[in-house]
């Protein structure tokens, strides 16, 4: 059980800046997943927590001491790795048990804890096989076992199911979070997958290029992103986006010449403003071509998803994705009309990207609307 | 230092560096330690005397303090002798002698064992057996067969006397140290042959095969531009082995002693006994410098191409 | 392979054959000559066949060359520089790939330096420094303080003499450091985060997983150790500590009589005979050092 706090952290390697100021909060316990794409410079802040990578600047404290020139082995976490990074020629027994070695714990005590250990993580019977005679997920649950046996205060996975294949990672994915909530530390876990991080994290934190964009929960921050990049990175198909200015009156934006309505309550704040309007798949509808308010589009192809489908149009070269239940079918090249409901309409600044209503009494409304939706 | 910044989040790229390291000043040194100390004693101070001794003059043995700064005139001395051009002329008709035959066997039967026909395996196994055998018992061997008068060769001289005699004619006993060097020097280039035609892809060979080529085509087509690197390293290697190495100064030792009449008397032998029979530590010395630049020249022009291999990877 | 051409085959088995013969026919004569009696060995055209001497041959051999303190000496001297330079090379590489301290740039390259001078160049100043090995030291220390020492550490004549110079260049150390950065450097991470300190590492971690890569290069040490011939041949100038190598010299027929060959092929066998075994059984091992530490 710990607390981490992450203050104006950096880093760079040379020239190149990897992390640019960053500042985080974990409470004790939490289940904090770090998102982002590849180079986004996550897995440098987990190896930074775990003391791995030198802090260019900033300064990291777990459980109020800061740690930033502490050896790993005093910092009090543990890690599991992307590739698992067992000892080659040591037993599964010998790799769970070799941190307590180090320690100088005797051999007795030693033992009692792999044996505890390899039933929680289900190794029983597998502790004199050595790492090369094990599968992908027998390998994946002896790094866990490493991880657990020392107790530690903050747990750190990067990427861990990554090597893993769809199946197994959906059942680890349960097994890890199980696991969390039996040892309850503070669980750190980086990866670059959405699905993971939605269904792991307590707290999620979604960066890019060095920056956190956001922080929240996994709901908050599919609902309400707060940055253009957040509401295209998480979702599957992505968020739609068209570019638009807000009309001066601050009730519509245009899209292909048709008007279409907004939040009057957001527009009047934002009148005038060139803005990037954002409407998950989920929230278009779909129409016969010519109905009121809707835009004309042309249906591109059809997913089959078996319990829905997603309708790829396309309106003016552009393309726009609608997630929709089963029911109506529509044949690629027929015209359609395109309804985007005013109130799940997302405005981002063109410039800066920053959605345009983050505020806190927003933020709370919008999450009512959405959950009672 | 190569440096990616679209990579998977953005590491460095580093061949030479681990990215994995432990902080301490001192452990390092202690850990280096041990060879730190022996290369000192062994390599750079004898390495600096080599140098001193060059550009100076010394009495013999004990000589202390007494040593005469004489600038370029040991080499001048060692210029001006036309002993000194024979026998660099003589190491490198040896070094381009012994490479050239060597690597040509080995590589005939790098090719023919790549074939991977039933049984090449013993081939290979026996094949690599000279690198076994140190270049003073090759000598010695060799100088038994090659003997004028008794072993494989002394038959000829039973059909006209003197038809092959090493210990009178020169030519003879350049020939025969050729021999000895480039038969032990088969072993390690057609291990690395071997090594090198391994590592090309058989889906490549199977892909030419496809493309309707036949072996000795693909031999001239694939193997051997892609064998390039491996042949270059080894052209290297043997020429610098040959031009100083040990087995050249063991070879000539046990087979010609640089005889008859100083034919054999390679730059390598020539130093080891000047300085040690005639004390002439000077123009050792001197010679020793003129033998280093080229082998700097050799590792130079190696490494510079080894690294643009690494690149290319 | 990929094809059936039975003429091709036919020429490659044909060229297989001729090398064989190129290969294994002088180690044939060595050992045929070595069982002949002076007579027969001295016959021309050489007889191919053994002859029923071998014994008598390989015990003139032996007493002529002295051979029982040599092949000693040799032993001694080759495991002593195998060992020797197996852990300076592991502890070294450790340095340099392991830390990243200012000073291993220059300490690479300081190793990497003695790749370019080999031991015939520099040979009567590595002699003078046997002879005298705290000559540098008593100069070090006078040069700084003024202070004469009698310092003095004679090697010749001994198996440090023998075996120190032999194991001061870099083969190893690169075959390691080569070996070292293809272990994942998430290992040393694991590692780090399970507590244990580079020595802890070092012993539990890299020791055990460099095995294969330690009898690599033992294989290969030894042999070229035992081949060792200028070096010893210089520096042991008396009996008691002469190689097997060294101990080759003497074999070399005289030329005024009829030449015995018989014997001297027998001592060479002798002498030839301990690295031949160590690349046959462990040739897997030797080519593998072999091709690691070159590249």
């Amino acid at each position: 059980m710990a607390e981490i706090s992450i203050k104006d952290i950096r880093k760079s390697y040379g020239r190149t800046q990897i992390l640019h100021g960053v500042d985080l909060n974990f409470k004790s316990g939490e289940f904090v997943v770090i998102l982002g794409p590849s180079g986004c410079g996550k897995s440098t802040l987990l190896r930074m927590i775990a003391g791995l990578e030198e802090i260019s600047s900033g300064e990291i404290s777990i459980d109020g001491t800061v740690v930033n020139d502490l050896e790993p082995r005093d910092r009090g976490c543990s890690m599991v790795f992307q590739n698992y990074a067992l000892y080659p020629h040591m037993s599964v027994a010998a790799n769970i048990g070799y941190a307590l070695k180090v320690a100088g714990v005797p051999r007795a005590e030693r033992d009692r804890r792999i044996a505890e250990t390899a039933r929680i993580v289900g190794l029983e019977e597998l502790l004199d096989r050595k790492p090369a005679q094990l599968s992908g997920g027998q390998r994946q649950r002896v790094a866990m076992g490493r991880a657990i046996i020392r107790e530690p205060k903050v747990f750190l996975f990067d990427e861990p199911l990554s090597n893993l294949d769809a199946k197994l990672r959906v059942q680890m994915r349960v097994e890890i979070r199980r696991l969390h909530k039996r040892l309850s530390a503070t669980s750190v876990f980086v990866t670059h997958d959405q699905v993971e991080a939605m269904t792991l994290a307590d707290k999620l934190i979604v960066m890019n290029k060095g920056h956190v964009e956001q922080v929240g929960t996994p709901l908050e921050i599919y609902h309400r992103p707060r940055t253009r990049f957040v509401g295209s990175f998480i979702g599957s198909p992505a968020m739609n986006f068209f570019d638009s200015t807000v009309a001066p009156e601050g009730n519509f934006v245009l899209f292909d010449g048709i008007r279409v309505a907004i939040d009057p309550a957001l527009g009047r704040d934002n009148a005038g403003k060139p803005v990037a309007a954002g409407i998950r798949p989920e929230h278009c509808r779909l129409v016969s071509a010519g109905t009121a308010n809707s835009v004309p589009a042309i249906v591109d192809f059809v997913e089959e998803l078996g319990s829905g489908r997603i309708v790829h149009v396309e309106i003016d070269g552009q393309n726009f994705a609608v997630a929709m239940d089963e029911g109506q079918l529509f044949e690629a090249g027929s015209s359609v009309g395109l309804q985007l409901p005013a109130e799940h309409i997302q405005l981002f600044s063109l410039e800066t990207g920053l959605r345009l209503d983050d505020d806190v009494p927003a933020l709370k409304r919008t999450i009512k609307t959405t959950v009672a939706a | 230092m190569a440096f990616l910044a679209s990579d998977e989040e953005a590491e460095p790229v580093d061949l030479m560096n681990k990215r994995a390291v432990f902080k301490s000043w001192w452990l390092p040194i202690a850990f280096a330690m041990p060879q730190l100390l022996l290369i000192f004693f062994f390599f750079y101070w004898p390495a600096t005397s080599v140098l001193t001794w060059a550009f100076s003059l010394e009495p013999a043995f004990g000589g202390v303090g007494e040593r005469l700064f004489v600038g370029w005139d040991n080499f001048r001395e060692v210029f001006a002798d036309t002993e000194y051009w024979r026998s660099v002329s003589l190491s490198l008709l040896f070094a381009f002698g012994a490479t050239a035959l060597s690597m040509f066997i080995a590589f005939v039967l790098a090719i023919c064992v790549d074939r991977q026909l039933k049984g090449s395996g013993l081939f290979r196994f026996f094949y690599i057996w000279p690198y076994a055998i140190a270049a003073p018992a090759v000598g010695l061997a060799f100088r038994f067969i090659f003997a004028p008068e008794s072993g494989l060769i002394a038959v000829v001289n039973t059909w006209s006397p003197d038809l092959w005699n090493p210990a009178k004619f020169g030519s003879h006993a350049m020939i025969l140290v050729v021999v000895c060097f480039a038969w032990k020097w088969i072993g390690y280039n057609f291990i690395f042959m071997t090594a090198g035609l391994q590592s090309i892809p058989r889906s490549l060979i199977e892909a030419s095969a496809m493309d309707g080529s036949g072996p000795v085509r693909r031999a001239f087509d694939l193997q051997i531009p892609l064998l390039a690197p491996t042949l270059f390293f080894l052209l290297v290697l043997n020429l610098t082995e040959s031009f100083v190495g040990p087995d050249t100064y063991g070879i000539v030792d046990l087979t010609t002693e640089g005889g008859p009449n100083k034919s054999t008397d390679v730059m390598v032998y020539r130093i080891v006994s000047e300085a040690f029979r005639g004390l002439n530590y000077s123009g050792a010395a001197a010679q020793s410098l003129v033998l280093i630049a080229l082998i700097m020249l050799f590792t130079f022009i190696q490494f510079r191409y080894v690294e643009r291999r690494v690149h290319y990877k | 392979m990929i094809e059936r051409t039975p003429i091709l085959n036919a020429v490659t088995y044909f060229i297989m054959f001729l090398g064989l013969l190129l290969i294994l026919g002088p180690f044939w004569m060595i050992f045929a000559a070595s069982t002949q009696s002076l007579a027969q060995v001295n016959t021309v055209p050489f007889n191919f066949m053994p002859g029923a001497d071998f014994l008598h041959n390989l015990q003139a051999a032996w007493q002529r060359a002295n051979l029982g303190p040599a092949l000693f000496n040799s032993f001694v001297t080759s495991v002593l520089v195998m060992t020797g330079k197996i852990v300076v090379a592991a502890l070294s590489a450790f340095a340099i790939v392991y830390f990243r301290s200012p000073l291993r740039h220059v300490f690479f390259w300081m190793v990497f330096l003695t790749l370019m001078l080999p031991l015939e160049v520099r040979v009567i100043p590595t002699y003078n420094i046997a002879a005298d090995v705290f000559a540098p030291v008593r100069w070090l220390i006078q040069t700084l303080t003024g202070i004469e020492l009698s310092l003095q550490w004679n090697l010749l004549n001994s198996y440090s003499g023998l075996v120190l110079p032999l194991i001061a260049t870099a083969t190893g150390t690169f075959l390691y450091r080569q070996f070292y950065m293809t272990l994942p450097d998430e290992l040393a991470e694991a590692a780090k985060m399970d507590g244990a300190r580079p020595w802890r590492f070092f012993i539990d971690i890299l020791l055990p997983l460099s095995r294969t890569n330690m009898l690599a290069l033992a294989t290969i040490m030894f042999v070229y150790a035992w081949n060792q011939y200028l070096w010893p041949k210089l520096m042991t100038t008396e009996a008691e500590y002469r190689t097997a190598m060294v101990a080759m010299r003497t074999l070399v027929p005289s030329v005024n009589s009829l030449p015995e060959w018989n014997i001297s092929m027998a001592g060479a066998l002798i002498i030839m005979l301990p690295p031949l075994i160590v690349v046959a059984v462990l040739q897997r091992w030797f080519v593998r050092g072999l091709v690691s530490t070159e590249k």
